[in-house]
């Protein structure tokens, strides 16, 4: 029974996960050729992309290394481009919450952009699915996409400088995400929510250590919930 | 560039951080109810932090050392336009990487 479904939900969760590792591949790729570039060994490489395993901070915490940035602020600023890892974990806790505790460590080490807005998705657009599968749909989605951001961090260490740079490999996560907001935007409320935070993310890109991003997301839930009892949109 | 120690000390610290934030709620809320405004705003955590992380990498793009850039621009545009019409992630990613590509290569 639940074993068999699980293993169907792991399936089709690692066949929606397959097309991100030609985004996340390139991606891992560029973090391993700019960290060694930037002077750091391959095990310090990896080093971040395991323990750390998270694009954009660590890019941040890279570019800062490189302007030899204090090393508090280091930390700060790309921790607070993980910020919006919070807000993951309190989305996908009405779904993933009644899990053991040890499950919930295992899931919350994965939670990353693309396992969070990949299974979210699924979990909205079938919402009659037990907790297991839905963790078992999670584990699917981050099969394709966790274990390739170590092996390409180590091909991209590897591999140095011999990608070229006008290949626009610093464009595949912009176009990741920008693919993801379309299906998103499924309510009125939902455009609302996403225009106000494009608004307010420019508006406040000039915010040190990334807290635009913060002002962002935080003003565009509010618009997004605002909208929906204003507007009496069924979510 | 920088010593050993410190290095380890970021990604420690940062591996640390980030495991807290993404355990927040998770691991500590577990399966108790939520209240309704609370679930209300969650609705909206990825509608509205995922555009505003890319807003400004689409209009000021890190590797044109922030100037607006055509090519990538176009991407955007044909990425999220496909996205929206299609609402499929795949054919967007495809269609933004191509048009990418190819201008690329032509300008």
């Amino acid at each position: 029974m639940a074993a068999g479904t699980a293993m169907s939900s792991y399936w089709r969760g690692v066949r929606d996960g397959l097309p991100f590792l030609a985004v996340v591949g390139p991606f891992a790729m560029l973090f391993g050729v700019l960290a060694t570039e930037a002077g750091l060994a391959v095990h310090e490489t990896m080093g971040f992309s395991i323990v750390v395993i998270a694009g954009a901070a660590q890019f941040t915490a890279l570019q800062l290394l490189n302007e030899n940035a204090p090393t508090l602020v280091i930390i700060a600023s790309a921790l607070a481009v993980n910020l919006r890892m919070a807000m993951y974990s309190a989305s996908i806790t009405p779904h993933l919450g009644p899990l053991p505790l040890w499950k919930r460590g295992i899931a919350a080490y994965f939670l990353v952009d693309q396992t969070y807005a990949q299974s979210i998705l699924d979990c909205e657009r079938n919402p009659d699915q037990t907790t297991s599968e839905k963790f078992a749909y999670f584990l699917g989605v981050m099969t394709p996409i966790c274990p390739p951001w170590y092996l390409f961090t180590f091909l991209g260490a590897i591999l140095g400088e011999s990608i070229p740079p006008s290949l626009g490999l610093d464009f595949a996560l912009p176009i990741a995400f920008l693919a993801m907001i379309g299906p998103m935007l499924r309510t009125p409320a939902h455009r609302i929510a996403a225009l106000a935070s494009v608004i307010l993310a420019l508006a406040f890109a000039w915010l040190p250590y990334n807290m635009g991003l913060l002002v962002a997301g935080l003003g565009g839930m509010i618009a997004g919930a605002q909208a929906e009892v204003r507007l009496g949109i069924k979510p | 560039m920088t010593d050993t120690t410190q290095l380890w000390i970021i990604i420690i610290a940062l591996g640390l951080g980030s495991f807290g934030l993404r355990f927040a709620f998770l691991g500590l809320v577990g399966d108790r109810a939520m209240p309704e405004w609370v679930l209300r705003h969650l609705r909206y955590t990825a509608v509205a932090v995922i555009p505003a992380l890319v807003a400004p990498l689409v209009l000021w793009p890190t590797a044109t050392g922030g100037e607006p850039d055509p090519t990538r621009l176009a991407a955007a545009i044909a990425t999220f336009t496909v996205g929206y019409l299609t609402k499929n992630v795949f054919a967007a990613m495809g269609v933004g990487a191509t048009v990418l590509v190819s201008l690329s290569l032509m300008l």
